[in-house]
C-alpha cells in the first residue's frame, strides 16, 4: 500500500515538472541559486477556462480589482497605496475606480485599523493595508482589543466583519528584522479575528476574495518574496476559495509536513528530497487559514501517517506551531509514533546578515525528518 | 560649496541664521546666485505654505491669551446677548431639562445600587448632563455617536429607555448587549449610538471611517465623536484628527474637558491650550464652548454641524466643564481633589441648575413642577430597577455565541466541552441564575 502511493506521488510530481520546466527556463534560474526555496506552482482547477500568466502581486491587484467592480461600497487604503502600492498590488486601482476609492492615508498605522474599522461598521467593503507586517503592531490595540471583539461585545448589533487588512510579511533574503516578520501567531491568540496566509497566486486570488466578502474581520498575510518570484496560471474569472480549509498538496504516508505560505515550497522540496534519499513518502499540507484552523484535516493526515513536521518562519516558543503540536497530540496520541517536531526561526530578532541561518530552510526541515523517521 | 549653499536653503530660520554669520566671513555670492535662480519672493517648499523671515523667532505657546469660551447664558441662566439665543421652544427646553434629570435621577440610584453590591460597577454623568444633551439635541437622530462612556445623556435624549440602560448594567436576558460588557457600555442600532468600549481613543479613527463612509454614501449624515480630555493624549487621537482633515470627513469631534482624567489634572495631561488649540493645527476648524451652557453647547453643535455636512470636513468642539463625580464607583476623588472644590462646581455652575434658572425665568417651570418632576424620576427609576433586577441573565451559551457570524467547530466543540461539564457539576456553579439553555 505504502508503495502503491508512493508510485502514485511520483507520478503525480512527474507532472508537475511540465510546469515547473517554463518557469525555470524563463530566467528564474537566479531566484532558485538565491533564495532558500522553490517555487512550486499550483496547477488551473479544471473547472476554469481562462487563465492568465500572473505572479502573485498581479494576481492579488486582479482580486481587488473584481472586488471593486463587484462592489460599489469597496474602498481601498492604506500608505502609498494610491500610486500602486510598494509592491504594486493596487496598481491602476486609482486611476480605474477613483480617488474616493483608492486612496493614500496619512502615515500611521493606527489611524488606518481605526478608520478601516470604522468605514466596515459604516457599511462599506473596507481593505487596508499595512506596508509591512513588521509595521502592524501600532494597530495591534485597534485589531485585537476592536475589530475582534467588535460583534461579540455589542451582542452583534454592531460589526466590522466587512473588514480585511491586507499585508506583505515574511523572510525576503535581506529583509532585516522589520521587513522579515511574519506575526501570524500574535493574532492567532485573538478570537473573532480571521487569520489566512496564500501560498501563490491561485490561492491568493481567490482567499484574498474570501476574506473581502467573509463577514468577519481578517487578515491577509502575504508573503512578499512571492510576489514577484511566484508565477503560474490564475483563473480570469471571479472565484473564491473557502476559509479554515487546509489543502494537502502530496498525498503521503509515512510523515505529514505542515506548512502555509512560503513554507509550503520550502516542504514540497523536503518531500522531494525525503523520497530521492530516503525513500520516504510525506504528505505535505498547507494549513492556508491560521484562525480558526482545520484539525480535521491536519489530525486527519496525523492519524495515517503516524508523524508531524510542522515548519514556520516565525519564532518557535509560541509559534502558531505550537498550538498545532499541541492540539495533534491531544487528538492523535495513539497514534503518533514520534514527537511532534518543530522546524522554525529561532528565538531571536529576524537578522539581516544571518538570513541563511536563521531560516527552517530545507536541509534544518530534512535533517528533523531524517530524525523522525529513525525515533 | 554649492552643497553647502543647498542645505542653507533647506534649513529651518534659526540654522538659516547661523549659516548667514557664516557667509559674513566667507564667501556669499552662490547664495545671491541660488536667490535669483529659485526666485525669493515666497518660499516653495511642499511642506508648507508661508512666508520668509529673517527674524529668528520661535513661535511661543503663550503668544495669545487662550481660545476663547463661548457662552450663551450667565451662571444665572440669563441669555448674554440675544442674537445668540437659540430660541428654542418651550417643549424642546423642557424635554431637554427632563431628560438631563432623568439622566441625573437614574445616575443616582444606579451609584448607591453599585454601592450596595446589585450592580458591579458604575459611572455617574453629574456635572456633564449639558454637554451631552445640548449637543444630542442639535443634531439628526440619524447621525451616527460614537462614545467614550460618559455620555449616557446622548442616548437618554434619542429615547433609549430606562429599561435598555438598567438591564445593561445588570446583565439579564433583556440587555441587547447579552450581558458580555462591563456596566455604562451602552449602544443600540435603533438610536444610533455604537456600542461603547473600554479602551479610550479607539472610537475616535473608527468615527473618522464611519464618516468617510457617510461621505461616500451620500447620506446627508455625520458623525459625532465624544472622548475626555485625558483621551486626547492617546496616539489615536492624533490619528483621528490627522485622517478627518485629510481625507475630508463629515465628523464632529466633541471633547469633554473636566478637569481630570481619574486622578490626573490637565496639568499633567497638556501644557498647550487644552484640547482646542490642537485643532487649527490639524486644519480643523475648532471652537471653546462653556459645557454647562446647554445652549452654548446647542448652538456650537448645530453650527459644526452645518459646517461638517455641507464642506465635508471635520470640526472640535471641546466643552469645558468638570468632573462633579467620581471618575467612578471604583474611584474615590476626596484622594485626589478638595471636597470643597466639588462643593463649588455643584453648586454655582451646574448645567441642570443653570437651565432650571432660565425656564423659571420663562416662567416654564416652577416649584411645583419641580418637585412632581422629581418624584415622577425618581419613580420611573425605581420601577425600571426593579424589573431589571428581577431578571434572569442570559444562557451562558452566549458567552460563545458572536465571537464570529457563525460559531466556528472549536467553539462549537468547546461549546459541547462546557455543556457536559456544567451537567456534571451544575452544583459548582450559578446555573439557575440563567436562562436554560436554548
Amino acid at each position: 500500500m505504502a508503495g502503491a502511493l508512493r508510485k502514485l506521488s511520483a507520478a503525480w510530481r512527474m507532472g508537475r515538472q511540465s510546469v515547473l520546466r517554463p518557469v525555470v527556463q524563463t530566467g528564474w534560474q537566479h531566484v532558485r541559486d538565491s533564495s532558500h526555496f522553490t517555487y512550486y506552482p499550483d496547477t488551473v482547477p479544471e473547472s476554469h477556462d481562462e487563465t492568465q500568466r500572473l505572479n502573485l502581486f498581479q494576481s492579488i491587484n486582479n482580486a481587488l480589482d473584481l472586488a471593486l467592480a463587484t462592489d460599489d461600497s469597496a474602498v481601498i487604503f492604506g500608505e502609498d497605496v494610491g500610486f500602486g502600492g510598494v509592491f504594486r498590488c493596487t496598481i491602476g486601482l486609482q486611476d480605474k475606480f477613483g480617488k474616493d476609492r483608492v486612496f493614500n492615508t496619512p502615515l500611521c498605522e493606527q489611524g488606518i485599523a481605526g478608520f478601516a474599522i470604522g468605514s466596515a461598521v459604516g457599511g462599506a467593503t473596507t481593505i487596508a493595508e499595512m506596508q509591512f507586517a513588521d509595521y502592524i503592531f501600532p494597530a495591534f490595540d485597534q485589531i485585537v482589543n476592536e475589530a475582534a471583539k467588535y460583534r461579540y461585545r455589542s451582542g452583534n448589533l454592531f460589526s466590522c466583519g466587512k473588514l480585511t487588512i491586507r499585508s506583505p510579511c515574511g523572510a525576503v533574503g535581506h529583509g532585516g528584522l522589520y521587513h522579515s516578520q511574519s506575526p501570524e501567531a500574535y493574532f492567532s491568540h485573538t478570537p473573532g479575528l480571521k487569520v489566512v496566509v496564500p501560498r501563490g497566486p491561485i490561492k491568493a486570488k481567490g482567499l484574498l476574495l474570501s476574506c473581502i466578502r467573509d463577514d468577519n474581520p481578517c487578515i491577509f498575510l502575504e508573503p512578499k518574496v512571492l510576489y514577484r518570484s511566484a508565477v503560474e496560471m490564475v483563473p480570469t474569472s471571479d472565484y473564491t476559495y473557502p476559509l479554515s480549509s487546509a489543502d494537502i498538496l502530496l498525498e503521503g504516508e509515512d510523515i505529514t509536513l505542515l506548512g502555509w505560505g512560503t513554507q509550503v515550497h520550502v516542504l514540497r522540496e523536503v518531500a522531494e528530497l525525503a523520497r530521492e534519499q530516503l525513500n520516504v513518502s510525506c504528505e505535505v499540507i498547507d494549513l492556508v487559514t491560521i484562525l480558526p484552523w482545520d484539525q480535521q484535516t491536519v489530525c486527519n493526515s496525523v492519524k495515517k501517517t503516524g508523524r508531524l513536521l510542522i515548519a514556520h518562519e516565525a519564532p518557535i516558543t509560541s509559534g502558531f506551531g505550537a498550538e498545532v503540536a499541541a492540539t495533534v497530540q491531544s487528538e492523535c496520541f495513539l497514534h503518533l509514533e514520534a514527537p511532534v517536531e518543530r522546524v522554525c526561526g529561532f528565538d531571536t530578532p529576524f537578522p539581516h546578515i544571518f538570513e541563511p541561518f536563521y531560516l527552517p530552510d530545507k536541509w534544518r526541515c530534512l535533517s528533523a525528518l531524517k530524525k523522525l523517521m529513525n525515533y | 560649496m554649492a552643497a553647502r549653499v543647498c542645505r542653507a536653503a533647506l534649513l529651518p530660520a534659526g540654522c538659516r541664521l547661523l549659516s548667514r554669520v557664516w557667509q559674513r566671513t566667507g564667501p556669499v555670492s552662490c547664495t545671491r546666485a541660488l536667490s535669483s535662480n529659485l526666485g525669493e519672493e515666497q518660499p516653495n517648499f511642499p511642506g508648507s505654505r508661508s512666508k520668509w523671515t529673517e527674524k529668528l523667532d520661535f513661535v511661543q505657546p503663550d503668544l495669545y491669551d487662550g481660545i476663547p469660551v463661548y457662552r450663551v447664558m450667565d451662571r444665572k441662566g440669563q441669555v448674554i446677548d440675544p442674537a445668540s439665543d437659540p430660541n428654542l421652544s418651550e417643549d424642546i427646553v423642557i424635554k431637554m431639562y427632563k431628560r438631563m434629570t432623568l439622566l441625573n435621577t437614574m445616575d443616582r440610584i444606579l451609584y448607591e445600587s453599585q454601592r450596595q453590591g446589585r450592580i458591579s460597577f458604575y459611572m455617574t454623568n453629574y456635572g456633564e448632563e449639558g454637554t451631552h444633551i445640548g449637543s444630542a439635541a442639535a443634531l439628526n437622530d440619524e447621525d451616527i455617536v460614537y462614545g467614550q462612556y460618559r455620555e449616557a445623556g446622548v442616548l437618554m435624549w434619542r429615547g433609549f429607555p430606562l429599561d435598555s440602560f438598567i438591564n445593561q448594567c445588570y446583565g439579564n436576558e433583556a440587555d441587547m448587549g447579552k450581558g458580555r460588557q462591563m456596566p455604562v457600555h451602552y449602544g443600540s442600532v435603533e438610536h444610533r449610538f455604537v456600542t461603547i468600549s473600554s479602551p479610550l481613543a479607539t472610537q475616535m479613527p473608527q468615527a473618522v471611517g464611519t464618516a468617510y463612509s457617510f461621505k461616500r454614501a451620500q447620506n446627508g449624515l455625520c458623525v459625532i465623536c465624544y472622548f475626555g480630555e485625558g483621551t486626547s493624549s492617546e496616539g489615536d487621537a492624533h490619528a483621528a484628527f490627522n485622517f478627518s482633515a485629510t481625507l475630508e470627513c463629515p465628523v464632529i469631534f466633541f471633547c469633554r474637558n473636566n478637569g481630570y482624567a481619574i486622578s490626573t489634572p490637565t496639568s499633567e495631561q497638556y501644557r498647550g491650550d487644552g484640547v482646542a488649540a490642537r485643532g487649527p493645527a490639524y486644519g480643523i476648524a475648532t471652537i471653546r464652548v462653556d459645557g454647562n451652557d446647554v445652549f452654548a453647547v446647542y448652538n456650537a453643535t448645530k453650527a459644526a454641524r452645518h459646517i461638517t455636512v455641507n464642506e465635508n470636513r471635520p470640526v472640535l468642539i471641546e466643552a469645558m466643564t468638570y468632573r462633579i463625580g467620581h471618575h467612578s464607583t471604583s474611584d474615590d476623588s476626596s484622594a485626589y481633589r478638595s471636597v470643597d472644590e466639588v462643593r463649588l462646581w455643584d453648586s454655582t455652575q451646574h448645567p441642570i441648575a443653570r437651565l432650571r434658572a432660565y425656564m423659571v425665568h420663562q416662567n416654564y417651570w416652577d416649584e411645583a413642577k419641580e418637585k412632581q418632576w422629581k418624584d415622577d424620576c425618581k419613580r420611573q427609576v425605581m420601577q425600571s430597577f426593579a424589573r431589571a433586577e428581577r431578571r434572569q441573565k442570559p444562557s451562558w451559551k452566549e458567552m460563545f455565541t458572536d465571537v464570529y457570524d457563525d460559531m466556528p467547530q472549536h467553539l462549537q466543540d468547546q461549546y459541547e466541552y462546557m455543556k457536559a461539564h456544567v451537567d456534571e457539576y451544575q452544583d459548582h456553579y450559578p446555573v439557575k441564575n440563567f436562562v436554560k439553555e436554548m
